[in-house]
């Protein structure tokens, strides 16, 4: 019954959304504003009716319902609460209408918050939004319908991938679709601006909050990802090239491009054709990472083929939104009235450079992710396209990126001196240069990308240093540096804290990938083992059982050699009951200075174990970098210029 | 359907099943040689896994893998070798770094495709603005007004 409902209300939906996709576009040709305002309402609708349907489907989980046909494959009764939860969104159907949660919730946002945009554009706009939700919900209903109810009922369901069942990864696909769809608000503002033939910086004073809140909810959900494979892996390995990761990756890299283009356009007119096609681009990568995950083309073209129908229909949907779009923004774009001048030296030109090579680093990911398939598939061998591939790429087009970041922010608007910039940034460039040539000359002339990643980290870091020194007037007019420091505007504190955490973030990568130490032992107990500046004592294994797991639990003690108190580090080898899998759950302590790791593996005989010991310096930075930049998001957005309408929004952009 | 999924769902258990760390793994005596090794398993793929290099999977072809990678380089191959003898067997997939040849040179060559047709894309988008429409006489006074109350303020 509760399921019957669900799916009830998605086809009320998806009737909601057909006339909000259609009728306010008579409305807007006709001048009828009784017409237009059927986009609000639909809107409004729809929100409440996915709200109806997400909701059925999550009770069924809750409750088991084995007869309905997505729970039993994907959750067992003996699953914890919260993996019954998390497993509604765990599988292709349940995350398919979690997106269109997500989506209609977006235009109800929109709807509701969007009241000081001009009726028209509005209109307009949500009118897009409800086709996209239009074109989910049929491929909801007609291809992967997760109400559809078994009979005779299963006594017991299939239960979820033991390796998914985690904290981490119960929150990471919420976070990164709140993310990708996010990022359909800027393609529906960016389609919308098409079929009216404007963009004005209104237009992208508009796109750039809802683009960054897309972008704070892929960066976190991204790390989360990571943070995921670092812990559950039991290897220690945080990023993998993989396709899945890939598919949110490049999102994200077009979403980081939009951010900054969008200023430009906000504050100087300009790169308004160009913005409107990233707008366009980055949420045609949020569809195509989708797709490529829960279609399960990248796990084999084979499993692709096995269930035809899904793959037209997605190939269908791609080819009448991304082509659709594309054809519109050709027809279209050039019709937009070019904006402001700028000069080779400028504001304008790095955040250019910033969109250069942020996408093109994006379509090099595209191609390396799509690469294997399309070789595969047109009978041209297999390969694999893996990090040295991806690095490579992300080397030679992300260093020029960084190193262009320190100067992005101190050149004006229009036309800047780069002899000036260069003088302010001299200190941050000779504190970089100390720190790489140490390094290189330290590890003895070893591993020259250690030397060059630290180079980039204090390069950035020292730069975003001086920024705020030079804009604080701090070296100039020192007495009243603490009140300039306090009235900077909370966007500039933003942009510097994101800034700052991608060199966090870069010091993590690089000194972890360095100085990671490794022990791989077979330890009986007793038994100790040096790691780091730890000398770790193993103090056997014990038994232990979950709710719906076994596992055996190594006991180690790890004392700092400097003196202090022990550290227990507990690592488990779980054996999970539905579906039997075997997992490792590392043990891992965490401090600024590193990470120490442990891991249990197989019996040796003779009250003998395989143990893993990592010490691993400052992972921390990783997530630390990332947290960075989220709440450089966050700070930027509560910039009261963003707040649209506040009056005085206007006179406080000027001045900045 | 209900077949091919749990087929399907088997077929993830078997492949991704962890099974922990292998007794028989052991380091190379010789430091250098283990460091040789260490290296080339990053680069080697474990071939059931998505895109995880032998060095950090669980699965038990990367645990072989790893063992022939440390067998071969102990009785002196290079690591070209070692790369050449295992892809006798398993073909170009088992690289992580895709060979140069005629069907990746799209691939290599994709970073300055795409730095080409970006550039390209934006240059377009800052072509040259048309002069704006001069201000008819009406507008003229307009603003002749604004700028008068602007300088009295200041």
């Amino acid at each position: 019954m509760i399921a019957e409902l669900g799916h009830f209300a998605t086809i009320l939906a998806l009737v909601l959304a057909l006339l909000g996709a259609t009728v306010p576009h008579v409305g807007i040709a006709r001048g009828d504003s009784r017409l237009m305002a059927v986009a609000d309402n639909a809107a409004i609708g729809q929100f409440l009716m996915a709200i109806i349907a997400f909701g059925a489907l999550m009770y069924s989980y809750i409750i088991s319902d084995f007869s309905v046909y997505a729970v039993a494959a994907n959750s067992h009764s003996a699953k914890p609460m919260l993996y019954k939860i998390a497993g509604v969104w765990g599988n292709h159907e349940g995350s398919l209408l979690l997106w269109i949660l997500m989506l209609t919730l977006f235009a109800a946002a929109l709807s509701l918050k969007g009241r000081k945009l001009p009726q028209r554009f509005r209109t307009r706009v949500i009118a897009v939004q409800s086709a996209l939700v239009v074109g989910f919900l049929l491929f909801i209903l007609f291809t992967s319908n997760p109400f559809v109810r078994l009979d005779p009922a299963p006594f017991e369901g299939n239960g979820l991938n033991p390796l998914l069942q985690d904290p981490g990864l119960a929150f990471h696909p919420p976070m990164l679709y709140l993310g990708y769809v996010g990022l359909s608000v800027a393609f529906s503002f960016a389609v919308a601006a098409l079929i009216e033939g404007e963009v004005t910086p209104l237009w992208a004073r508009w796109v750039r909050p809802w683009t960054l809140v897309a972008w704070m909810f892929l960066t976190a959900g991204i790390i989360l990802g990571s943070w995921w494979a670092y812990y559950e892996l039991g290897w220690g390995g945080w990023w993998f090239w993989d396709p899945a990761e890939n598919a949110s990756f490049m999102p994200w890299l077009v979403a980081t491009a939009l951010l900054h283009s969008a200023i430009v356009v906000e504050k100087r007119d300009a790169l308004k054709s160009w913005t409107i096609l990233l707008s366009i681009v980055a949420f045609s990568f949020s569809l195509l990472g989708t797709f490529l995950v829960r279609s399960g083309v990248i796990t084999s073209v084979h499993a692709f083929a096995n269930d035809p129908a899904r793959g037209v229909f997605i190939l269908g949907f791609l080819v009448v939104v991304i082509g659709g779009a594309l054809t519109l923004y050709a027809w279209r774009a050039p019709k937009l009235t070019p904006g402001g001048l700028f000069g080779l030296v400028s504001r304008e030109s790095a955040l250019v450079l910033n969109n250069i090579l942020l996408s093109t680093f994006a379509g090099v990911v595209l191609v390396g992710t799509l690469y294997p398939l399309v070789l595969e598939a047109t009978g041209s061998g297999q390969i694999s396209v893996g990090a040295p591939f991806f690095d490579f790429g992300a080397i030679v087009l992300m260093s020029p990126l960084i190193v262009a970041l320190g100067f992005g922010p101190l050149l004006a608007w229009k036309r800047g001196r780069l002899p000036r910039a260069a003088t302010t940034l001299l200190p941050a460039l000779v504190v970089a240069l100390v720190v790489g040539l140490f390094t290189y000359w330290q590890t003895a002339g070893g591993v020259v990308m250690t030397a060059f990643g630290l180079l980039l980290a204090t390069w950035l870091l020292a730069s975003v240093a001086m920024e705020i020194a030079e804009r604080t007037q701090l070296f100039k007019n020192p007495a009243g540096f603490l009140r300039r420091l306090r009235h900077l505007p909370r966007a500039s504190w933003g942009m510097s804290l994101a800034h700052s955490g991608v060199a966090v973030l870069l010091f993590g990568i690089t000194i972890s990938e360095a100085w990671t130490e490794e022990k791989l032992v077979i330890m009986q107990r007793g038994d100790t083992a040096e790691v780091g500046d730890y000398s770790v004592r193993f103090d056997g294994v014990a038994p232990v059982t979950g709710p719906n797991y076994t596992a055996i639990q190594g006991h180690f003690y790890a004392s700092p050699k400097s003196g202090g108190a022990d550290i227990m580090l507990e690592p488990q080898d779980r054996l999970y009951t539905d579906p039997v899998m075997n997992t490792t759950e590392a043990a891992i302590h965490s401090m600024l200075s590193g990470d120490l790791y442990a891991v249990i593996g197989e019996a040796a005989g003779g009250g003998r174990w395989s143990v893993r010991l990592y010490f691993k310096p400052f992972v921390v930075g990783l997530w630390l970098g990332a947290a960075m930049m989220v709440l450089g998001g966050l700070l930027s957005l509560s910039d009261r210029r963003l707040r649209v309408g506040a009056p005085k929004a206007k006179k406080l952009s000027a001045e900045a | 359907m209900m077949r091919a999924l749990t087929a399907f769902l088997l077929t993830i258990a078997l492949t991704v099943a962890a099974l922990a760390v292998a007794v028989d793994e052991k380091p190379l005596e010789d430091p250098a040689k283990e460091a040789m090794a260490r290296e080339l398993m990053k680069e080697l793929r474990c071939v059931v896994c998505q895109n995880q290099s032998i060095e950090d999977s669980n699965a038990d072809i990367a645990r072989d893998l790893r063992q022939i990678v440390r067998e071969r380089i102990a009785m002196g191959d290079t690591p070209d070798n070692v790369k050449a003898y295992l892809v006798d067997r398993y073909g170009d997939y088992v690289l992580l770094e895709p060979p140069l040849k005629p069907t990746t040179y799209f691939l290599w060559g994709s970073p300055f495709i795409f730095l080409g047709f970006v550039v390209y894309m934006v240059l377009r988008s800052r072509k040259k603005p048309v002069a704006p429409a001069p201000l008819s006489a009406e507008e003229q006074a307009e603003l002749d007004t604004i700028l008068g109350k602007r300088e009295d303020d200041a």
